[in-house]
């Protein structure tokens, strides 16, 4: 029976994920196109004569109605084509890929360090609550949500990088990870800044699910019969715990993304961020539709990667239809 | 932190005369925050008819002096006053934070509201819809609105608004539902209340503390987003003063000018950690059921 549900409830999720998916392509799609004037002329700029601009409509394919234009620009992505650069007049994929070298390390060591900071961090500052590592812990977490992730990058640039000269203040080596020691050396600062806000947030969510799994009856239970704290969360805390956990976890793997785009343009790395940005004012509309879509659609992903994974931890949820 | 006779002291509302209650009025963190949210609303009020110097004009004194004497914070590469630059940059964050939380709460109100309390179809197609958008980080949402208007404070206040009113309506929709299924909402429509009246005078009321949490926190998530985006170039354009993009305009001179990178920063954590805490005061002020260690 649990396993039925399991199927069915992954096939509901799939398919609202399609759902969604769809609606953000159209989402995206339309808000563009809202753009006053077109995107030829604004590639063109001023001072350009009506042909060359009835021309590059013709070849950008602007000149056709929005539903047309969106109907082939869904089924180029169907077939994994993500359009081409207005402004570059290369594939979009292409560019996308020249950058993932850089993001996708930056965003995924950062995670990696924040989970391995915020979780033993967060559950200790839960077991110590009233201890001096849970009031510093906790103190700490809500000076750290209320500091702007591109100002911790400025000032461990300012510290580490302009003052002691231990790394490098920004930018990423030109033969890029065929020169492996500069590329980690430049990653370094950018992975760190990300990390130390993500942990703020995630040791914040870490602590309250321990406390939550700390008042309950069975921990109390386990403890009366002579487990100590440490053991009573081992045996019955952890698998309860996991599930919120892992929410967040999802919640902030997809941060972790976001963080990685502010956060290349504070050390002028060339990643997805820098591109989104340059994109975003050059007017470059299908190269902004394709990463903004791409970047929503992780989130997606991630949430549903998130549900299924709360559903198989904790049994309740199959149940209920979950938790929402 | 929290002791068992703190929590006696909650459920009888008629002891308020011991220490305990009167900690539990106040909470230290409703002070904190009301005291570091009002200096900077402060600061931003006196913004609005006095600054030290004029604020778009280049020049006023040398460049890139130090703090102290007739500049207290120093002045920029352009020689303009940094303190008129964060008295300034004051008044445009409460901007943007209270335009935000007037934006988000007044659309998410509306649609948690409705999705709640009207029709199932209604429902079905708010949660989705809410879905999707909370799924649209605010940060993309804010680019693709640029891409289009072209960056300026109104364009960002309309992504963050936007970016909140998801949030806000799925937890005005959860509160109102459980609300409704409440006795005294039963007994307030048997006794021939409409379904306004039970909204206004039932629901809203009950509601508004929940509500008034999550505006606060979504003040402090729209002075964040909107310091990023000036950061990045895509918030307000000058001249008008920005703390995010003081901070862009100093990371090229912070080698010999490390200050004008760490004032604005201050002042956003400043502002920020206030209105964080203005929300943890408010919830344990009006949540009796949270322990104060939460």
């Amino acid at each position: 029976m649990a396993r039925h549900l399991l199927t069915r409830s992954l096939l509901t999720r799939v398919a609202s994920l399609l759902v969604s998916l769809a609606l953000a392509a159209v989402v995206v799609f339309v808000v563009l196109r809202l753009l006053p004037g077109d995107a030829a002329g604004a590639s063109l700029g001023v001072g350009t004569t009506s042909d060359q601009l009835e021309g590059l409509r013709a070849e950008l394919g602007t000149d056709q109605p929005v539903p047309v234009q969106l109907g082939q620009w869904v089924a180029g992505l169907v077939q994994g084509d993500l359009g081409t650069s207005f402004v570059s007049r290369q594939p979009v994929a292409d560019l996308v890929a020249a950058r993932l070298p850089v993001t996708l390390p930056l965003s995924l060591a950062a995670f990696v360090l924040a989970v391995l900071v915020s979780v033993p961090l967060g559950v200790a500052a839960a077991v110590w609550r009233r201890g001096p590592l849970g009031v510093v812990v906790s103190a700490l977490s809500q000076l750290g949500v209320a500091v702007p992730v591109f100002w911790v990058g400025v000032l461990l640039v300012l510290v580490l990088a302009l003052q002691l000269g231990w790394l490098p203040p920004g930018g990423f080596p030109r033969q890029g990870w065929g020169d492996p020691a500069a590329a980690v050396r430049a990653l370094v600062l950018p992975v760190v800044t990300v990390a130390i806000a993500m942990s703020a947030v995630m040791v914040r969510y870490v602590r309250s699910a321990t406390l939550d799994v700390l008042d309950q009856d069975y921990v109390r239970t386990a403890r009366s019969l002579g487990y100590g704290r440490w053991a009573a969360l081992r045996r019955h805390g952890l698998r309860n715990g996991a599930a919120p956990v892992v929410a967040i976890l999802g919640i902030e793997l997809a941060t972790s993304l976001l963080g990685a785009v502010v956060i290349e343009n504070v050390f002028a790395l060339p990643g997805l961020g820098t591109l989104l940005l340059d994109s975003v004012e050059a007017r470059d509309l299908p190269v902004v539709q394709a990463l903004v879509l791409g970047l929503t659609a992780v989130v997606l992903v991630v949430n549903v990667g998130v549900d299924l994974a709360q559903r198989a931890l904790d049994p309740r949820l199959r149940l209920t239809g979950g938790a929402r | 932190m929290t002791t068992g006779v703190e929590d006696l002291a909650v459920r009888e509302p008629a002891v308020t005369g011991t220490p305990h209650a009167r900690a539990r009025r106040w909470p230290p963190s409703l002070v904190a925050g009301a005291v570091l949210v009002g200096l900077v609303a402060v600061v931003g009020l006196v913004a609005l008819v006095w600054t030290p110097y004029p604020l778009d004009v280049t020049g006023s004194g040398p460049r890139l002096a130090p703090p102290g004497g007739d500049f207290p914070a120093g002045t920029d590469r352009l020689g303009r006053d940094l303190l008129t630059q964060l008295m300034a940059g004051a008044a445009s964050a409460l901007l943007v934070a209270a335009a935000s939380v007037v934006v988000a709460g007044t659309l998410g109100l509306v649609l948690g509201v409705l999705a709640a309390a009207t029709t199932r179809w209604a429902d079905t197609v708010l949660v989705n819809t809410v879905d999707v958008l909370i799924a649209f980080p605010t940060l993309l949402l804010a680019m693709l609105l640029v891409t289009v208007r072209g960056a300026s404070t109104a364009t960002a206040i309309a992504a963050i608004g936007i970016s909140g009113a998801a949030v806000i309506a799925r937890v005005t929709r959860i509160t109102v539902a459980r609300v409704l299924r409440e006795d005294y909402v039963t007994a307030a429509t048997a006794s021939g209340t409409g379904w306004w009246g039970t909204i206004t005078r039932h629901v809203l009321p009950n509601v508004a503390p929940t509500l008034l949490v999550q505006l606060m926190l979504l003040a402090g998530g729209a002075v964040l987003a909107e310091s990023a985006l000036s950061y990045l170039g895509l918030g307000t354009p000058p001249p008008a003063a920005s703390w995010g993009r003081m901070l862009r305009e100093a990371q090229s001179t912070m080698v010999v000018a490390p200050w004008s990178a760490i004032l604005p920063g201050l002042a956003i954590v400043v502002l920020v950690l206030g209105l964080n805490l203005l929300g943890d005061g408010i919830r344990e002020r009006t949540d009796p059921n949270l322990r104060g260690d939460r």
